[in-house]
C-alpha cells in the first residue's frame, strides 16, 4: 500500500482545479486519478464555446478551457495517473483503484477529493411509457458519439428536457445535419441557461415547448416517432386530447444530472437528499474528516467557472486540512433552505472566528421576478441582495463576508431564501 | 457484414426456441448421442419471455393440484439447487411470502397451504403479524398474516437460460440464432423438416419449445390444437440500494389472472416490482403504458407503502404464454410421431423448465433409442465477475488477463474482460442487449448512458463489424445512422 498525502479522485475540471489549487498551497504529495484515457473529463466532449467567461474572461470551448489546467498540472508536475478507476474509498481514507498499466493498486491517503462529477438521468428512470427500442439516448451520449467518435445516431431528432447538454445538442445535431423537430419540457421554464436557449434553439427556429412531455414511445425495433402531449402544469399529468406525433428515429434525453456519490457512499459521507451530493461545511470538508467535495459530484453546477472555483477551494482547503491547520474551532450551525431555495451548498458553517468569506450556492426553485435572495440568522438579516430574475436554470452564488457573518450570534441556524415579490 | 450461414443440415432433433425451456431441453438432450440443433429466431437466445419476468423459484402451492403446471413446478424447484451448481447460476433460497392484508384473507392462506400440500410442496406454514414483521420490517403495517413458502427462491433468468445453452453448446448441440421458422413438415420417410430464415434443417424429431409462439408451431403439424392468450405484464425494477429492504419474494393473494403483484428482491439486489395482468392480440407487443405502470405501483404499494420513485432504475414488460387449454402441454403430439411439445408453459416456466427439459429430451431419447453421451460435461463455469471478487482475486484476475482492470460499465462494475468473454463464448452476444443480458453492463443506475459507446466500440472489434452495424437487439435496431467523416478500410478494422 502506497501512501500518499492527497488523491483527487477525477480529472475533470473539479479534480484538476483542485490540484493545481492544492499544490498552489503547498501540497507537494498529491495524486489525480482519472478514469478515462486522458484528463478533461466531460470538457473534452464540450466542444462548443461558452466557457471560461467568469475565469479568464474570454470564450472558450470546453477543450481548450480545459487545457488552460491542464497546462498547468503539467508546469506543477503534478501526478496523475489516467485509465484508472477508483473501486472503492473507504472511510480511514484507503483508496483502491484499478488499471491496466498497473494493476490493482492501494493508497492510503491523509486527505481525499472527490471530483467524480454527474450522470444523466436515463429513461427507466423516467418511466416513459412504449416501446424498449434503439435511437434513446442521453444527450451526452449523444454529444460523445458526435463529438469523439464522429457518428451521427439519427437524423430525425425530438430532445426532451431542456437541461444545458440538451440544448447545446440541438444546436450540434442541425449543425451535422440532423433534423431537430423539437424540444419538448415538462416545466413552464428550462432548467437550463437563457443564453443557450436563445443560441441553440431561438437561431435554427427549434419549437420548444413548455408544459409538455413525451407520452408515448413507438417503434419495436428502431425509434419510429414519439408522441408529445400538453400536461397539466400543477399535476404535470398529460392532459388527454394535445397528443400530437413526432416522426423522428432519435430521443435525446436532457432531464436531469445527477452527482455520481457511488464512492461517497463507501466512504461513509452523509449525502444530502437535496443536492445528491455530499452534506459539507465552508470548507468543503464532508461529514468524513479529510474527505473533500466539489464540483458536479457535491452538486450541479450550470457553469464550469463555478466549478473550477469551488474546486479550487476544495484544494486549499485539503492542503490547509493537511497542513493540521484547523481553520475552525467553534460550533457549526446548518445552513437551510428557505422558500425559493432548492440545495444551498455548504449544508453547514462553523461559527465563530471566521476570518474568510464563505460562498453559498442553491438553485431557485423556480422561476421569480423583481426577487431579494435573503440571508438571515434568527431575525437578523445578514445578507441580500435584489435579483430581476432567477431561474433554476441559472445558480445563485452568493458571497458572505467575515463582518456578516461576525453577526450570526448565537442564533441556531442560518436561512437561505428568496422573497419574491 | 457479418456472413450469415445459410444451413442444410440432417441433425437428430431440432429444438424450435432459445429460451429457458429450450435451452434446458438442449442441454438435456447434449446427455445423449443425438445430433441437436436449436433454432432461434431472436437475434440471441433467452429473447422472449425468458428474459422479462419475476426470476422467482416457485415453491409449487398456486397451481392446481393434479396439473402439469403443479407437477412440473414442484419437480424442477427440487432441482433448481443442482442445475444451478452445475451451472454455476445465482441462486438464493430468500423464500416466498404470500402476504393477506384483511383477516378474511386467511382462509385463503389456508387454502393455498392445502394446496401446496397436494402438490407435495414441502415447509409451508402460516405465520402471523408478529413472525411476518420479525422476517420482514419494512413491509406494509396492514399486512396481517402470510403463507411462508420456505422453498421458494431467486435465480437470475437470463444467467440461467444462457447457461443452460453455453453448457449444451459445449456439450455438442448447435444453436442457430434469427432462425425464425417457417414451416414443419414431415415426409413419407418419417423425417421431419423445419425452414427457417436461416436455412432448411431434417431431423428425426423436432421439439416445440417456442414459447409465444408454441401454438403456431404445433398447430402447423397436428390437429390437436391449442391457442396462446398472450398475457402482458409490467414491472418497475427498483435500485440496489434498496436491497436490504426485503428479503422474502412478497406475493399478495392470487386473483383469476395470475400470482398477483409481488415485491421481490432479485439476486443482483434490485427490487422487482410487478407484473400486472393484461390479455393483448400482438404477441410481441412489449410496450409499457401508462395504466399498467400506474397499476404496479398501485398494488405493489400495498406491500411496500412508500415505493421510492425517485431510485427506479427501469420499466419494463413481458408477455405469458398463457394457453387457453390452462395448462402446460408436454410431451409428443398423438397425431405427429416424434413431433414433441413443451407448449404453453408461462409462470411457473422457468422454474419448471429443468424438469420439463430433462423430461423432454428422456422422452425424445428414448423414442430414438439413443445411448447416453458418455462425453457428457454437466458444468459450466460463469464468467468470473469482477464485482464479487475480493482484493487477491482482482490482483489474479488482472495478472492474468489486463483486460480485468478495465471497468467499462460504472455503475454495475463490469470489466473490458467479462465483455469480450461474454461475446467471445459459445452462443455468445452479438448485440448490446445480448451483453447486457450477460454479464448485466448497462443494467445499472444510468441505463447504458456512459458504456455505451465503448460497448459498441467492443463489439464491433470483436465481431469485425462497422459500429454502424451494432444492434441492441438485432433486426433494424441499430443504434448509429453515419458516419461525419470519411472512413478507410484501415479505419473499420481499428474500430
Amino acid at each position: 500500500m502506497r501512501s500518499v498525502d492527497l488523491i483527487i479522485i477525477g480529472g475533470g475540471p473539479a479534480g484538476l482545479a483542485a490540484a493545481i489549487s492544492a499544490y498552489e498551497s503547498g501540497c507537494r504529495d498529491l495524486l489525480i486519478l482519472e478514469r478515462e484515457e486522458t484528463l478533461g473529463g466531460i470538457l473534452k466532449q464540450c466542444i462548443h464555446n461558452g466557457f471560461g467567461l467568469h475565469t479568464f474572461h474570454e470564450e472558450l470551448t470546453g477543450p481548450e478551457y480545459a487545457q488552460r489546467y491542464i497546462d498547468k498540472v503539467l508546469q506543477y508536475q503534478i501526478p496523475y495517473q489516467c485509465d484508472t478507476m477508483v473501486i472503492e474509498v473507504t472511510p480511514d481514507r484507503r483508496v483502491t483503484a484499478v488499471s491496466r498499466a498497473n494493476g490493482l493498486q492501494q493508497f492510503q491517503a491523509k486527505a481525499v477529493i472527490l471530483a467524480m462529477g454527474c450522470r444523466e438521468r436515463p429513461r427507466g428512470a423516467l418511466a416513459i411509457p412504449g416501446w424498449r427500442c434503439s435511437g434513446i439516448y442521453t444527450a451526452g451520449t449523444a454529444q460523445r458519439f458526435v463529438n469523439l467518435e464522429g457518428i451521427l445516431p439519427g437524423k430525425r431528432v425530438v430532445i426532451l428536457g431542456s437541461g444545458d447538454i440538451g440544448l447545446i445538442m440541438a444546436r450540434r445535431m442541425t449543425f451535422v445535419g440532423a433534423k431537430v423537430l423539437a424540444c419538448v419540457e415538462l416545466m413552464p421554464y428550462s432548467s437550463g441557461l437563457k443564453r443557450n436557449i436563445v443560441q441553440c434553439l431561438d437561431d435554427y427556429n427549434i419549437p420548444l415547448l413548455f408544459n409538455h412531455t413525451v407520452v408515448d414511445i413507438k417503434g419495436r425495433e428502431r425509434l419510429e416517432g414519439v408522441t408529445v402531449a400538453e400536461v397539466d402544469p400543477k399535476t404535470h399529468r398529460p392532459i388527454a386530447g394535445t397528443e400530437r406525433d413526432y416522426d423522428c428515429d432519435t430521443l435525446l434525453l436532457s432531464v436531469g444530472l445527477i452527482p455520481e456519490n457511488e464512492l461517497s457512499r463507501m466512504a461513509g459521507v452523509r449525502l444530502s437528499p437535496a443536492t445528491k451530493g455530499a452534506v459539507v461545511d465552508e470548507n468543503l470538508e464532508t461529514s468524513v474528516p479529510g474527505v473533500f467535495s466539489c464540483g458536479n459530484v457535491l452538486h450541479v453546477h450550470d457553469l464550469v467557472d463555478y466549478v473550477s472555483e469551488e474546486a479550487g477551494q476544495a484544494g486549499k482547503n485539503a492542503a490547509a486540512f493537511l497542513r493540521g491547520e484547523q481553520k475552525e474551532t467553534g460550533r457549526t450551525i446548518p445552513v437551510v433552505d428557505g422558500f425559493g431555495v432548492s440545495g444551498a451548498v455548504p449544508q453547514k458553517i462553523h461559527v465563530g472566528g471566521a476570518d474568510e468569506a464563505v460562498n453559498v450556492m442553491f438553485r431557485p426553485r423556480g422561476v421569480y421576478r423583481n426577487a431579494k435572495i435573503v440571508v438571515s440568522a434568527g431575525d437578523r438579516e445578514l445578507y441580500s441582495r435584489k435579483a430581476r430574475i432567477l431561474t433554476p436554470g441559472e445558480m445563485v452564488n452568493l458571497k458572505l463576508r467575515p463582518e456578516q457573518l461576525r453577526r450570526i450570534g448565537e442564533a441556531a441556524e442560518l436561512a437561505v431564501k428568496v422573497e419574491a415579490s | 457484414m457479418q456472413k450469415r450461414l445459410v444451413y442444410n443440415l440432417m441433425v437428430d432433433v431440432i429444438v424450435i426456441g432459445g429460451g429457458a425451456v429450450g435451452c434446458a431441453t438442449a442441454r438435456n438432450l447434449s446427455r445423449f448421442r443425438l445430433k441437436t440443433v436449436l433454432l432461434e429466431k431472436a437475434s440471441d437466445i433467452c429473447e422472449g419471455q425468458s428474459k422479462a419476468n419475476t426470476a422467482i423459484v416457485h415453491g409449487g402451492y398456486d397451481a392446481k393440484p393434479g396439473t402439469q403446471k403443479a407437477k412440473y413446478n414442484v419437480l424442477g424447484n427440487r432441482m433448481f439447487q443442482k442445475v444451478c451448481s452445475e451451472l454455476d447460476v445465482p441462486l438464493k433460497w430468500n423464500t416466498s411470502l404470500v402476504v393477506t392484508f384483511s383477516e378474511d384473507g386467511i382462509e385463503k392462506l389456508e387454502q393455498l397451504r392445502e394446496q401446496g400440500r397436494q402438490n407435495g410442496v414441502p415447509k409451508l406454514s402460516i405465520i402471523g403479524r408478529d413472525e411476518l414483521f420479525r422476517r420482514e420490517p419494512n413491509l406494509s403495517r396492514e399486512a396481517c398474516a402470510a403463507l411462508l413458502v420456505e422453498t421458494g427462491g431467486i435465480v437470475c433468468p437470463y444467467e440461467f437460460t444462457i447457461a443452460n445453452a453455453e453448457n449444451a453448446a459445449e456439450n455438442g448441440v448447435r444453436f442457430c440464432r434469427n432462425a425464425e421458422v417457417r414451416k414443419v413438415s414431415r415426409d413419407e420417410t418419417g423425417f421431419w423438416t423445419v425452414e427457417s430464415a436461416a436455412g432448411t434443417f431434417t431431423a428425426r424429431a423436432v421439439v416445440n419449445c417456442a414459447g409465444l409462439y408454441s401454438d403456431r408451431i404445433n398447430n402447423m403439424v397436428s390437429e390437436e390444437k391449442f391457442h396462446i392468450l398472450p398475457r402482458r405484464g409490467e414491472y418497475y425494477i427498483i435500485d440496489k440500494r434498496y436491497a436490504d429492504t426485503f428479503h422474502a419474494s412478497i406475493f399478495q393473494l392470487p386473483t383469476k389472472m395470475g400470482k398477483g403483484i409481488l415485491v421481490t428482491p432479485t439476486v443482483d439486489g434490485t427490487i422487482l416490482i410487478g407484473p400486472t395482468a393484461e390479455d393483448i392480440d400482438d404477441r410481441d407487443d412489449t410496450r409499457t403504458t401508462p395504466a399498467g405502470l400506474a397499476k404496479s405501483l398501485k398494488f405493489g404499494s400495498r406491500t411496500w407503502e412508500h415505493i421510492p420513485l425517485r431510485d427506479v432504475i427501469t420499466t419494463f414488460s413481458g408477455i405469458r404464454a398463457h394457453c387457453d387449454k390452462n395448462d402446460f402441454i408436454l410431451g409428443e403430439a398423438p397425431d405427429a410421431p416424434l413431433f414433441f411439445n413443451a407448449g404453453g408453459v408461462e409462470s411457473p416456466g422457468l422454474t419448471s423448465s429443468p424438469a420439463i427439459g430433462e423430461f423432454l429430451a428422456g422422452l425424445v431419447a428414448d423414442r430414438l433409442h439413443a445411448e447416453p453421451n458418455p462425453n457428457f460435461q454437466p458444468v459450466r463455469h460463469a464468467i468470473p465477475k469482477f464485482r464479487e471478487m475480493d482484493a487477491a482475486q482482482r490482483e489474479k484476475a488482472i495478472a492474468s488477463n489486463p483486460d480485468y482492470a478495465k471497468v467499462v460499465c460504472r455503475c454495475e462494475t463490469v470489466t473490458e474482460a467479462e465483455i469480450r468473454e461474454a461475446i467471445r463464448r459459445p452462443v455468445g452476444a452479438r448485440t448490446i442487449d445480448g451483453i447486457k443480458r450477460r454479464t448485466r453492463a448497462g443494467m445499472g443506475r444510468c441505463q447504458a448512458g456512459f458504456c455505451t459507446p465503448r460497448t459498441v466500440q467492443i463489439l464491433s472489434e470483436e465481431l469485425h463489424i462497422s459500429p454502424l452495424e451494432v444492434t441492441k437487439f438485432g433486426g433494424n435496431s441499430k443504434l448509429l445512422q453515419s458516419y461525419l467523416f470519411t472512413k478507410g478500410e484501415d479505419d473499420h478494422a481499428q474500430r
